[in-house]
């Protein structure tokens, strides 16, 4: 067991993290990013991509780096640590991962190649109002039409939906003896019968109502068979990653917090002379790093193939616990400002509130645990 | 980054699990299980057979029975023996005084004290809290005053925690009551409990225990050879020896063991028909329990990683913190899965109240201390404030 990162996965880190310290030096300039759509900077997007991040988890006959979890991570956490916008994890990790898991070599070629290089942004739509954090689909359905198929219903919300230029759309098959089978589809940005409406969400990234009506879309792999697993998995090794963008936030949220504290006076002093206030900050201080524990080890996991559903629940509830704490206490220890959209604090705790949200939340996850928890004598991450 | 134990260090550890469940006595493993109350004898006869197999303080100079081991490999040694329900090397004597006079004590008394140490031969206690000195311990008031060859000792200390089989004492003392700041007049001296003038007061606590003892000295004679170190120096070796005494203290694989209990004793117990284990709202709070363990494992596995040769890692102040809370929490949930029968304490062996039962109670009183000792939680928080955080 080994938590410290090689040279070059420190460079990464340096090379990414100095990318976005310019692109987002302070919380204005991430404001006036989030002002207008599609909510992310095209251009530091571009940069990215010329860094090779957005290819990175692909393998290198797909255009991609060939890298590791490890590498995600680290990639995950730069972005965290600034808010930036961009939307490596959703577009990287979650819908170019189902690509690259499921995808036929044309598939694979076409659109990974292309989100490499930043001249393609997919987006998984998956979620379907009335359920929430499955991994299957009800309410859109795919129905074959001779040689291809159409999908017809509704998926909201769907991050980064409207910018898309391609969605992965989750589908219960309607019919060919294979009914209540989820299967991905790859719906092009521009097909008939897609209508997006995007609308602004707290944390200010973007989010849309997907409407497919009889909309054209290629079945992402070969086959009719169920691909629930699949989805499971990669939702799980999102929720490993987003575990990372929530690490870099929560330090920024208790580094701000602390340099507050040191700074701001009242009573004719500084509010770290005020044991009830310090000893807040030291609770923060330690759920961000049992935190950390639990979501490096994760990413171990991932890289290791190993139970990577049960490892990524883990990591859901204790990232829950910590974000919800740490945020918290990030704004009622700043006071009145820390509810401000003019100051950065805020920001972090809405986006570490919509993290919680978006692929299963704390609770959700400690009922997943809760049912396998008789099934085991100890927890043992040795192994 | 990587996932798995080493071959080494896997093959280590199955050497470590099956000394501590074959060679210590099934009895003193069973007794430690059920939170019973050890006696001397079985205190003194776990750590010989540890120590005959130089697995009493591996974490020692080699000269003095170490084993240079990596960090990992004690980490591994220590929640293996808390997983088997070892009774671990007696604290006073194995992670405080030993180390120390390996440091700091002349050649002869490494070559009186430490063999003995290690054997426990000499059952070591620690004179360091007072009344008036707890958290803070720089304000202690027990004297020594130069008379000829001697040290002559009076004052008082307090919760010294098996004091009543303890052959000798490590007792903070002041010597320069005039120092310009109050740690540089304090000194460390050794002697033995059976010293005229000792007299020593046994505390009951909350569970009915006698863990803990007030000690009163009057003019007690202590030859000059029996300081550690130098005169006026003994706020530095207290400070060692009190780092020492926080490493392992987060007593991972005894909570763990206790997790395992509740499980078990869950499903023994029926509610409305079914098995409590199968109570969605305890199995919840087994499995949050078990994730914060697994967070904090974790966390001490990144600590020793990075703690060789070095600075401890600055998380390791979130060991001791968690550590307790765990512990107490598990306690805690053993007393409720016990439900009407914990309050059964001493109902004895004739009850059908099982003895974990009887138990439960006693010790989740009890354990109220480890949040308290060790560097109370509050002083934890000022350290992570103030060193960490820069607050």
């Amino acid at each position: 067991m080994e938590f410290s990162y090689d040279d070059e996965q420190n460079g990464l880190r340096e090379a990414v993290s100095g990318l976005l310290a310019r692109a987002y030096a302070d919380s204005e300039q991430r404001r006036a990013v989030v002002a207008t759509d599609p909510g992310f900077d095209e251009k530091t997007w571009s940069r990215l991509a010329e860094m090779g991040v957005l290819g990175l988890p692909f393998a290198e006959s797909d255009g991609g780096m060939g890298a590791g979890p490890v590498e995600v991570s680290v990639v995950a956490e730069e972005i965290g640590r600034v808010l930036a916008p961009e939307p490596f994890v959703e577009a990287v990790v979650l819908a170019g991962g189902l690509v690259s898991d499921l995808g036929t070599d044309a598939q694979r070629a076409e659109v990974l190649g292309a989100l490499a290089e930043g001249s393609l942004v997919p987006a998984f739509a998956h979620a379907e109002t009335g359920t929430r954090w499955e991994p299957s689909a009800r309410s859109v359905t795919a129905t074959a039409d001779g040689g291809s198929w159409r999908l017809t219903g509704v998926k909201e919300p769907v991050p980064h939906g409207a910018r898309a230029d391609v969605l992965v759309v989750s589908a219960q098959l309607s019919d060919h003896g294979a009914s209540g089978a989820t299967r991905l589809f790859l719906v092009q940005g521009d097909a008939e019968g897609l209508t997006r409406t995007a609308h602004r969400n707290h944390d200010g990234t973007r989010s849309a109502k997907v409407e497919f009506a009889g909309t054209p879309a290629a079945p992402l792999g070969e086959g009719t068979g169920d691909q629930t697993a699949a989805i499971e998995k990669a939702l799980a090794r999102a929720r490993v990653a987003y575990g990372h963008e929530a690490l870099g936030a929560m330090e920024t949220a208790l580094t701000t917090t602390a340099e507050y504290l040191r700074t701001r006076k009242q009573f004719g002093v500084t509010l770290n002379k005020f044991q009830a206030l310090t000893f807040r900050a030291a609770d923060m201080y330690v759920s961000l790093e049992l935190a950390r524990s639990t979501v490096m080890w994760a990413t171990l996991v991932v890289d290791a193939d190993g139970d990577v559903v049960a490892a990524a629940d883990r990591v859901r509830l204790q990232t829950s616990r910590a974000s919800r704490h740490i945020g918290k206490e990030a704004i009622q220890l700043h006071g009145g400002i820390g509810v401000t959209a003019e100051y950065s604090v805020g920001h972090y705790t809405s986006r570490l509130t919509a993290i919680d949200h978006l692929l299963g939340d704390g609770d959700w996850a400690l009922a997943r645990l809760a049912a396998t928890v008789d099934q085991h004598e100890t927890v043992d991450p040795l192994g | 980054m990587r996932l798995h134990l080493s071959p080494e260090d896997e093959a280590f550890r199955d050497e470590m699990r099956t000394f501590f469940t074959t060679q210590v006595p099934q009895s003193i493993r069973d007794a430690v299980a059920a939170h019973r109350e050890l006696t001397k004898e079985q205190f003194v006869e776990a750590q010989r057979v540890l120590n005959a197999a130089e697995l009493a303080v591996p974490h020692w100079p080699v000269e003095w029975g170490g084993r240079d081991w990596t960090p990992l490999q004690r980490h591994i040694w220590r929640e293996e023996m808390q997983l088997a329900a070892v009774p671990e090397p007696l604290a006073f004597n194995a992670s405080m005084i030993g180390p120390v006079i390996a440091t700091f004590g002349s050649q002869e008394q490494k070559e009186r004290f430490l063999p003995a140490t290690a054997n426990l031969d000499i059952w070591w206690c620690q004179g360091f809290s007072e009344p008036d000195a707890g958290s803070d311990l720089a304000s202690l008031r027990t004297t020594a005053v130069r008379d000829g060859d001697d040290w002559v000792v009076n004052g008082q200390k307090t919760w010294t925690t098996l004091g009543q089989h303890a052959d000798w004492i490590f007792c903070l003392v002041r010597t320069d009551p005039t120092a310009d700041k109050r740690q540089r007049g304090i000194s460390l001296l050794l002697f033995p409990m059976d010293s005229p003038g000792v007299t020593l007061r046994p505390i009951e606590l909350l569970d009915g225990g006698f863990e803990v003892n007030e000690v009163f000295f009057e003019d007690v004679r202590v030859p000059s050879e029996n300081l550690v170190g130098e005169e006026n120096h003994g706020w530095d070796y207290a400070k060692f020896l009190l780092g020492n005494e926080r490493v392992g203290i987060a007593r991972i694989g005894s909570t763990k063991r206790m997790l395992t209990d509740a499980k078990e004793h869950a499903r023994g117990i029926t509610v409305n028909g079914a098995p409590l284990s199968e109570d969605p709202y305890l199995r919840a709070r087994i499995a949050e329990i078990e994730n914060e363990l697994l967070a904090l494992e974790l966390t001490a596995l990144r600590v020793v990683a990075n703690s060789a040769g070095g600075k401890p890692h600055p998380a390791s102040s979130v060991l001791k913190l968690r550590g307790s809370e765990l512990q107490q929490a598990a306690t805690e949930l053993l007393v409720d899965i016990a439900g009407p029968l914990s309050v059964a304490s001493f109902a004895g062996e004739d009850s059908d109240v099982p003895e974990w039962a009887q138990a439960a109670t006693p010790s989740y009183l009890n354990y109220r201390k480890v949040s308290i000792y060790g560097g109370s939680n509050e002083v934890q928080r000022t350290i992570i404030a103030g060193s960490i955080l820069g607050l």
